[in-house]
C-alpha cells in the first residue's frame, strides 16, 4: 500500500503536468479574478475567501481526470485490480495521493494568493483551516467520478458535469466557514460541518468508486 | 406463496411486462387527461383570484404538482436503480432511465413556473432561496445522470454505472438541502422571501377553493409521469429487442 502510495507521488511529481499544474491554474485564476470583476481592493477584500474557495475546488477538479486515467490506459490498473490489495483501497489511495499532490498544495497557497486578493487579516487561519478540512473531501469526492468515467473517451467534461452538483455541499461550508472568518465572526459550526463532509466522505466513496472501478474493469 | 410480493417481481420478465403495460397504458393515459384537463380547467376559470397575489395564484396547479413530481421521479429513479443493483432486473434499469428525461423536464417547469410567479410576487425572476437552489441542483443530477446514460456504449455497464451515481447522488442531494437552508439562514437572516416557500408549505391554510383543483391536478400530473415512464420504458425495451434482433442477423 505504501508503495503504491509512493509510486503515485513519484509519478504525479515526476511525470509533470500533474503537480505543478493545478497550482499553475490556482494562481491564474487569482490572477483573473480583478481583471473580472475591478481592482477595487474593498469589494477584492469582501469576496476574497469565497473566490479563493472556488479557485481551490476548480483546480482540484481540473486534475482529476489523471486519477485513473493514466493507469487505465497503459494497463496497470487491471494489474492492481488482480493484486491482493481490494479495490476500495486502492480507490482511498489514489484520493490520498490526489490530495497529497493537489490539495495541500493548494491549501499551503492559498493564503499567499489571498495577499493578492487582499484578503482581510482574520481570514487567513480560518481559510487554511476550511481548506484544510474541506479538500480531502473534494479528492475522495474526484476520485468517485473518475471511477465512474474511467472507461469513456474524453470523459473530462462528463466528469466536471458529475463531479461538480457533488461538490456543493462542501464549497457551500467551506466557503461559508472562511467568509465568517473573514468578517470576524464565529466560524466553528460550518468547519466542523466541512470536516463532517470529508469525514464521512472518506468513509463511504471508497466504496462506491471500487464498485463503479469493477463495473469499468469487466 | 408471497403472493403479494412476487406479484411484483413478475414484471421483471419483460414480455409480462409488455402485456400489463400494453393493456394499462391506454387507462393511465386517459386518467392524466381526465385530471389533467378537469384541474386544469376548474383551477383556471373556475376559482377566484386571490386577494393578494391576484390570477398570478392560478399558477399553483401546474408548479406545484411538477415540484413533488419532480422529486418523486428521482426517488424512483433511486428505488429503479436499487431494484437493478441488487436483482438485476433489465426492466428496472430501463424504467429509472426512461423517468430521468421526464423528471428533469419537470424541474425545469417546476423552476420556470417559479420565476414566472416570481417575478410579479417577490419582484424577481430568481432568488437564491434555498428551495430554487435545491431545486437548480437536482436539475444539474438528472443532467449528470443523463449524460452518463448516454456517453456508455455497453447498456449493462451503463445501468450499473448510473445506478452507483444515482445513490451517491441521492445522498449528495439530500446533503445540499440541508446544507442550503444553513447556508441562506447563515448569511442573510430573516428573508420574508424564503418564509413564504414555493412549496408545500404553502397550501396549509390554503383555502379548499384552490386546495381541491390542485389536488386533482397533482393526480392528473401523477398519471401523466406514469404513463410517460410506461411508454418511454417500452420504447427502451422494443429498442433493446431490435438491437438484439439486429446482432442476430449479423451473426446469422
Amino acid at each position: 500500500m505504501i508503495g503504491l502510495l509512493r509510486r503515485d507521488l513519484a509519478l504525479a511529481v515526476r511525470a509533470g503536468g500533474g503537480f505543478g499544474l493545478s497550482l499553475a491554474f490556482f494562481l491564474i485564476f487569482t490572477a483573473l479574478v480583478p481583471f473580472g470583476i475591478g481592482p477595487e481592493t474593498g469589494r477584492l477584500a469582501d469576496i476574497a475567501a469565497g473566490l479563493l474557495w472556488l479557485g481551490a475546488l476548480l483546480a482540484c477538479l481540473l486534475s482529476l481526470d489523471r486519477i485513473f486515467q493514466l493507469d487505465w490506459e497503459d494497463g496497470s490498473l487491471d494489474l492492481l485490480a488482480t493484486s491482493p490489495l481490494p479495490l476500495e483501497a486502492l480507490a482511498a489511495l489514489k484520493a490520498l495521493a490526489h490530495w497529497l499532490t493537489t490539495g495541500l498544495p493548494l491549501v499551503i497557497a492559498a493564503p499567499v494568493l489571498g495577499l493578492i486578493l487582499n484578503l482581510p487579516g482574520p481570514a487567513y487561519i480560518p481559510l487554511v483551516l476550511s481548506l484544510l478540512a474541506g479538500t480531502p473531501a473534494l479528492s475522495a469526492i474526484g476520485t468517485f467520478g473518475a471511477a465512474l468515467t474511467v472507461g469513456i473517451k474524453r470523459g473530462g467534461l462528463l466528469l466536471s458535469l458529475l463531479v461538480l452538483p457533488l461538490y456543493v455541499p462542501t464549497l457551500l461550508f467551506g466557503a461559508l466557514a472562511a467568509t465568517r472568518g473573514a468578517q470576524g465572526l464565529d466560524a466553528t459550526t460550518p468547519l466542523v460541518l466541512t470536516l463532517g463532509i470529508t469525514l464521512g466522505c472518506m468513509a463511504l466513496l471508497p466504496f462506491a468508486a471500487a464498485a463503479a472501478l469493477r463495473v469499468n474493469l469487466r | 406463496m408471497f403472493a403479494p410480493m412476487s406479484s411484483i417481481w413478475e414484471y421483471a420478465n419483460p414480455r409480462r411486462f409488455m402485456a400489463t403495460s400494453a393493456a394499462l397504458l391506454p387507462w393511465v393515459v386517459g386518467l392524466a387527461a381526465i385530471c389533467l384537463i378537469g384541474g386544469l380547467v376548474w383551477g383556471f376559470f373556475f376559482t377566484p383570484n386571490d386577494f393578494r397575489q391576484g390570477a398570478t395564484v392560478k399558477i399553483i396547479y401546474i408548479h406545484v404538482p411538477t415540484a413533488i413530481m419532480a422529486i418523486n421521479a428521482w426517488f424512483m429513479m433511486l428505488v429503479c436503480s436499487l431494484i437493478w443493483l441488487i436483482r438485476r432486473h433489465h426492466v428496472s434499469a430501463l424504467a429509472a432511465k426512461a423517468a430521468a428525461p421526464v423528471g428533469m423536464v419537470f424541474t425545469l417547469i417546476a423552476l420556470f413556473t417559479g420565476a414566472v410567479w416570481g417575478q410579479p410576487m417577490w419582484g424577481t425572476w430568481w432568488e437564491w432561496d434555498p428551495r430554487l437552489t435545491s431545486f437548480l441542483i437536482l436539475f444539474l443530477f438528472y443532467l449528470g445522470y443523463m449524460a452518463l446514460w448516454e456517453a456508455i456504449e455497453n447498456p449493462d455497464q451503463a445501468a450499473d454505472l448510473t445506478s452507483v451515481l444515482c445513490l451517491v447522488g441521492s445522498i449528495f442531494a439530500i446533503l445540499s438541502r440541508y446544507a442550503l437552508v444553513f447556508w441562506n439562514q447563515g448569511l442573510h437572516q430573516g428573508t420574508t422571501v424564503s418564509t413564504v416557500g414555493v412549496g408545500v408549505e404553502e397550501n396549509e391554510g390554503v383555502s379548499s377553493v384552490f386546495l381541491y383543483p390542485m389536488l386533482t391536478s397533482l393526480a392528473g400530473f401523477v398519471f401523466l409521469f406514469l404513463a410517460l415512464v410506461l411508454y418511454r420504458t417500452r420504447t427502451e425495451i422494443r429498442a433493446r429487442r431490435l438491437k438484439a434482433l439486429i446482432a442476430q442477423e449479423q451473426i446469422a
